[in-house]
C-alpha cells in the first residue's frame, strides 16, 4: 500500500495553506493531497463570480501544476475521501486505492444542504458549490426566464443577483424572517432588501416552500401560504453542511462538524482538520461553532499545519470571528465581529438614507469592540478583526472610531502593532 | 535561500503630516489630487502621525483569504501584485490585512495597493521632510547571498551584536583568496580562530597579538609576494588591539604603505574581556574601570579620534562606516579593496556594542544610525589624490541626546556632561568639516 507522510483531504483554502505551514518547516516529508475535485485548487468564494461571467473558469486556479512540483506535492484529483480507518493510519479513497498516513489533515468543505421538501426529487434544480455547478448554473442562466432561489444567504444572493442581471425574473424564497440573517444586521439587510427590489427581483421572507412540482417548464414550488411560484430555473441555495459519511467507524469525534481543539486536532491524535469541516472554538464563548468563511479557513489550514509539522512557532487558534463582505449591485457590505450586544455593551448606529451609508459599531461593557458593520461605508475589516481579537479597551477611542472607523482604526492599528 | 527585497521605510519622529506623499501619490496612480485616493494614508492627530501603507509582507494574508488568485508576490521585486482582470471586487483581501495596506478605493470601485512604482515610488522624493525612504540595501544582501559565505555556520557573539555582520559580509566580498589576522578582541572571541583544531574560517587565519598584528600580517604578505601569490592581507581588529598597544605596529605599517586591509571594528572599549575603557572609549560613558559612583561619573577624557590619525599617515585609503549605511560601507570596502592592492588600507566602522553600551538587542542598527544622524559619528573618506569628503552628509544634525539616550551607559550623564558632548560632537564635525573643504578646494591638509 502507498503510504505518505502527510495526507491532506481537500484542496481548497485550508488545504493550502497547510501545504504552505508544513513545507515552512519540513522540506522533505512527503505530503499527498486527495481531492473530490476533478480540477485544480479553486476557491468556493469566486463561482458566483463564474455565473455572472466576471471570473473567466480557466482563471479562477489559486495554484498551478508547477506549484505542487516545487513543494513536492502529489496531487490527486477524482479521489474523495471515503473511509477512514484512524486506528490503522489508512485512507481508502473514491478511486478504489488505499493509502496509508502519518498525519492526516481533513479539509474536505462541505457540501449544500438540500431541504426535505416533497417532491424536491422529482425536479431539476440547481446548487452552487463547486466548479461544475458554476460552469451548469452559468450555461442556464441566460435563458432562464423566471428563476426561483431558494435560501437568502450569500451564495442565493450573489446568484439571484446574476440571475437578475441576465434578464430573469426572480423570486427569492427564505424561511427566516429576513434576508443575509447570520451576516448581516435588520438595517443591512433592509438595504441589501431594497437593492434587490429596486431591479425587479421579488423577496419572499418568512416563506417555506411545502411542495415542489415537475411542470413542462421546469417546477411549480406551493409556499406555506398556498401561493404557487413557477420556475424554469431553480437554485437551492439553503446553506451548506460538511459531508462526514466517510467518517463512520473512524472514531473521529464530531457533531455538526468535526470537532477540534486549538490546535485543529480532532479527538484522534494522528487526525486534524481544518476549514468548513471543522467546528472550532468560537472567539466569542467557549462554545465550538461552525464559522464556515474563507479567512477562518485559512487560519484553521496554517494552524493545522504547523501542528503537523510540529513547528514550534505554533500559536494556539485564537477562535473563531465571523467576517464577511459582499458586494451587491454596486454597493458593498462589510461585517466583522458578532451582531448582537453584548450584556452591560452597547451599539452606536449612523444611517443616512439619502446617501445609503450605514454603520454600526458594538462594544461590550469593559469598551472592547465585538462588531463593526458597514454598508457603503468602507473601514479595513483587517484592522477591526484586530481590535476585536487583540480585546483592546477602546473605552477612550470608542467615539471616535465610531464616528470614523477608517481613519481611526488605522491610527490605533499603527499605535498598537505597526 | 530567501531573498531581500527594496523597502520604503517611514521615520514617524520626521512626519509632520502635510500629506504631500499622498498627493505625488494620487497623482501618479489615478491622476488627480485626491488624497483619498492615495495609496500611502498618513493617519493620526496632533504632531503624532502614522502610516498605512501596504508592506509587501514575506507571507501575505491578503493573497491568502483571495479567493480569484488575484493576489500574488513578485518572487523578483517581493511586491504583491493586484491583476485587475482575475479580481471580483469581494472585498475580502480588506478583512485578511491586519495592517490597512490594501483598500476600496470609492472612485474606481476596485481595491488599491502600493505597488512601489515599479521601483521608484513616487511617495519618496515628494516627502519634503526625509520622512520616506526608498531603501534599496536589500540588492547587496542578495549579491553577497550569492557569494561563498567563508565564516562558519554559528558565531559565538553576543544577542544583537552586528559584527558577524561585518564579518559575514567583508570576507564574502574580500574573497577566498585572502589571509585573515584577527588579533584578540570580539572577533576571534566570536570565533574566527576555531575550536578544536579547526579554523572558523575557510581561509587561513591567524590570531596575533594585540600588539603586533600589523606587523606580522605585513609580513606574510611580503613573503606571499615573493613567492608570487597575489592574496588580500585582512586585518579585522578591535578598537583596543588598533588604537592603544597596537597602535604602534599599525602605525609603522600605514607609514610603510604596506598592502594592506586594516578593518577596525570599533566598539569603543575592551568589549569581550568585561567591558574596561579604551582610547576610542567617548567622554562621559560607563565602562568597567570607568565607573559610575559618587567620585566619579564614567570616563573623563573624550575619545581619541584614530581614523583622523590614520589620515594624518597619508595612507592610500582611509574610510569610516557604518552597519546602518550599508551600501555606503560597501562603496568604500571595495575602494579599500583595490587600495590594499598598492597601498595601506584603513576602514574604521562603527560597532555598537548591546552587551557593554547596553540596549535592546533589536536595536543595533538602529543606535549605529543615531550615532549618524547626531553626528556623534561622521561618514567619510579619504585618499590623498581626492582628499576628504563626506559621504553622508548630516546638515540638520539631531540633538546629541536623541544618541546618547539610546543605551544605558550614558544614563547617569549630568547637564554639564551632555553639554561637553554636544559640544564636542560640533568642534569635531567642525575639524573634519575644514578637512573636508580643503580636499574639495585640492589643497590637502
Amino acid at each position: 500500500m502507498e503510504h505518505t507522510r502527510y495526507l491532506i483531504a481537500g484542496s481548497s483554502h485550508a488545504a493550502l495553506e497547510a501545504i504552505t505551514a508544513i513545507r515552512m518547516h519540513d522540506a522533505e516529508g512527503t505530503i499527498t493531497v486527495v481531492t473530490r475535485d476533478a480540477h485544480l485548487p479553486y476557491s468556493p468564494t469566486v463561482l458566483p463570480y463564474v455565473v455572472s461571467g466576471k471570473s473567466a473558469p480557466e482563471q479562477i486556479f489559486l495554484r498551478d501544476d508547477d506549484f505542487f512540483a516545487r513543494n513536492r506535492v502529489a496531487y490527486r484529483p477524482n479521489a474523495a475521501l471515503v473511509g477512514l480507518d484512524a486506528a490503522a493510519n489508512v485512507a481508502r479513497l473514491a478511486d478504489g486505492t488505499a493509502l496509508g498516513f502519518d498525519k492526516l489533515l481533513l479539509a474536505t468543505g462541505a457540501t449544500p444542504v438540500i431541504p426535505p421538501i416533497p417532491g424536491i426529487d422529482a425536479v431539476d434544480y440547481h446548487v452552487l458549490r463547486t466548479l461544475d455547478d458554476a460552469l451548469r448554473l452559468r450555461e442556464a442562466a441566460p435563458r432562464a426566464r423566471r428563476a426561483v432561489v431558494l435560501g437568502a444567504g450569500l451564495v442565493g444572493m450573489h446568484a439571484a443577483e446574476n440571475l437578475v442581471k441576465a434578464g430573469a425574473s426572480v423570486t427569492i424564497v427564505e424561511m427566516s424572517e429576513r434576508l443575509t440573517s447570520g451576516y448581516f444586521d435588520a438595517i443591512a439587510a433592509g438595504m441589501i432588501e431594497r437593492a434587490f427590489t429596486d431591479h425587479g427581483a421579488t423577496i419572499r421572507t418568512g416563506s417555506r416552500v411545502v411542495r415542489l412540482e415537475r411542470t413542462e417548464a421546469g417546477s411549480r414550488l406551493t409556499l406555506a401560504d398556498g401561493s404557487e411560484l413557477d420556475a424554469d430555473l431553480l437554485l437551492v441555495a439553503t446553506g451548506v453542511r460538511p459531508d462526514l459519511a466517510y467518517l463512520a467507524g473512524s472514531g473521529v469525534d464530531h457533531d455538526k462538524g468535526i470537532l477540534v481543539d486549538d490546535a485543529m486536532r480532532t479527538s484522534r491524535a494522528d487526525v486534524w482538520a481544518a476549514g468548513d469541516c471543522a467546528q472550532a472554538r468560537g472567539f466569542f464563548g467557549d462554545d465550538k461553532i461552525m464559522n464556515a468563511i474563507l479567512p477562518d479557513a485559512a487560519a484553521q489550514g496554517r494552524i493545522a499545519g504547523m501542528a503537523m509539522a510540529e513547528d514550534p512557532g505554533l500559536r494556539d487558534y485564537a477562535g473563531g470571528v465571523p467576517l464577511n463582505t459582499y458586494h451587491f449591485f454596486g454597493r458593498h457590505a462589510i461585517s466583522v465581529g458578532r451582531a448582537a450586544v453584548p450584556e452591560g455593551g452597547e451599539e452606536r448606529v449612523r444611517h443616512d438614507p439619502q446617501s445609503g451609508r450605514y454603520v454600526r459599531a458594538v462594544f461590550d461593557g469593559d469598551g472592547r469592540l465585538t462588531g463593526m458593520f458597514g454598508v457603503n461605508e468602507f473601514f479595513d475589516g483587517g484592522v477591526m478583526a484586530q481590535l476585536i481579537v487583540r480585546r483592546m479597551d477602546l473605552s477612550a477611542e470608542r467615539e471616535r472610531l465610531f464616528a470614523n472607523p477608517l481613519a481611526v482604526g488605522r491610527e490605533l492599528m499603527s499605535r498598537t502593532w505597526r | 535561500m530567501g531573498r531581500a527585497f527594496n523597502t520604503i521605510a517611514f521615520d514617524a519622529s520626521k512626519c509632520d503630516g502635510c500629506g504631500d506623499c499622498m498627493i505625488a501619490c494620487a497623482q501618479a496612480k489615478t491622476g488627480t489630487d485626491d488624497v483619498a485616493r492615495s495609496r500611502i494614508q498618513i493617519v493620526g492627530r496632533d504632531q503624532a502621525f502614522e502610516l498605512a501603507l501596504c508592506r509587501q509582507c514575506a507571507d501575505p494574508k491578503c493573497v491568502t483569504v483571495c479567493p480569484a488568485g488575484a493576489l500574488a508576490k513578485d518572487g523578483a521585486s517581493g511586491v504583491i501584485g493586484w491583476d485587475e482582470s482575475k479580481c471580483v471586487d469581494c472585498l475580502l483581501c480588506t478583512i485578511g490585512c491586519a495592517y490597512a495596506g490594501i483598500a476600496l478605493d470609492e472612485a474606481s470601485g476596485h481595491v488599491a495597493k502600493c505597488d512601489t512604482c515599479d521601483g521608484s515610488p513616487a511617495c519618496v522624493p515628494a516627502c519634503p521632510h526625509g520622512a520616506l525612504r526608498y531603501v534599496t540595501t536589500a540588492h547587496i544582501y542578495n549579491e553577497v547571498g550569492d557569494w561563498e559565505d567563508l565564516f562558519a555556520p554559528g558565531l559565538a557573539g553576543c544577542q544583537g551584536c552586528n559584527t558577524e555582520l561585518l564579518m559575514r559580509h567583508t570576507l564574502r566580498r574580500v574573497g577566498p583568496d585572502t589571509v585573515l589576522a584577527t588579533p584578540p578582541g570580539c572577533v576571534p572571541g566570536m570565533g574566527s580562530v576555531g575550536y578544536n583544531g579547526a579554523t572558523g574560517t575557510k581561509v587561513p587565519v591567524f590570531h596575533p597579538l594585540l600588539t603586533n598584528t600589523a606587523a606580522m600580517l605585513a609580513g606574510i604578505k611580503r613573503q606571499y609576494k615573493r613567492v608570487g601569490r597575489e592574496i588580500t592581507a585582512l586585518a579585522i581588529a578591535g578598537d583596543g588591539g588598533a588604537s592603544d598597544v597596537g597602535f604602534q605596529s599599525l602605525s609603522g605599517a600605514a607609514e610603510r604603505g604596506e598592502q594592506m586591509l586594516f578593518m577596525v571594528v570599533d566598539n569603543e572599549g575592551y568589549m569581550n574581556t568585561g567591558m574596561q575603557r579604551s582610547s576610542c572609549t567617548p567622554y562621559g560613558a560607563w565602562t568597567s574601570t570607568t565607573p559610575v559612583g559618587e567620585s566619579q561619573r564614567g570616563k573623563t577624557q573624550d575619545a581619541k579620534n584614530l581614523p583622523l590619525i590614520m589620515v594624518n599617515h597619508r595612507c592610500a585609503y582611509v574610510a569610516t562606516a557604518s552597519t546602518a549605511f550599508m551600501e555606503d560601507l560597501y562603496a568604500k570596502l571595495d575602494r579599500a579593496i583595490e587600495a590594499s592592492k598598492s597601498g595601506f588600507a584603513y576602514v574604521h566602522v562603527y560597532s555598537p556594542c548591546t552587551t557593554g553600551w547596553r540596549f535592546p538587542t533589536q536595536l543595533n542598527i538602529e543606535v549605529a544610525r543615531k550615532a549618524v544622524e547626531t553626528n556623534f559619528v561622521m561618514l567619510w573618506e579619504y585618499t590623498p589624490d581626492t582628499g576628504l569628503h563626506f559621504t553622508h552628509p548630516v546638515d540638520d544634525p539631531l540633538p546629541v541626546t536623541e544618541y546618547l539616550k539610546a543605551m544605558g551607559r550614558f544614563r547617569h550623564l549630568d547637564e554639564a556632561q551632555i553639554e561637553h558632548i554636544q559640544r564636542k560632537v560640533v568642534e569635531n564635525a567642525r575639524f573634519v568639516a575644514r578637512l573636508a573643504e580643503q580636499g574639495e578646494a585640492g589643497v590637502v591638509a
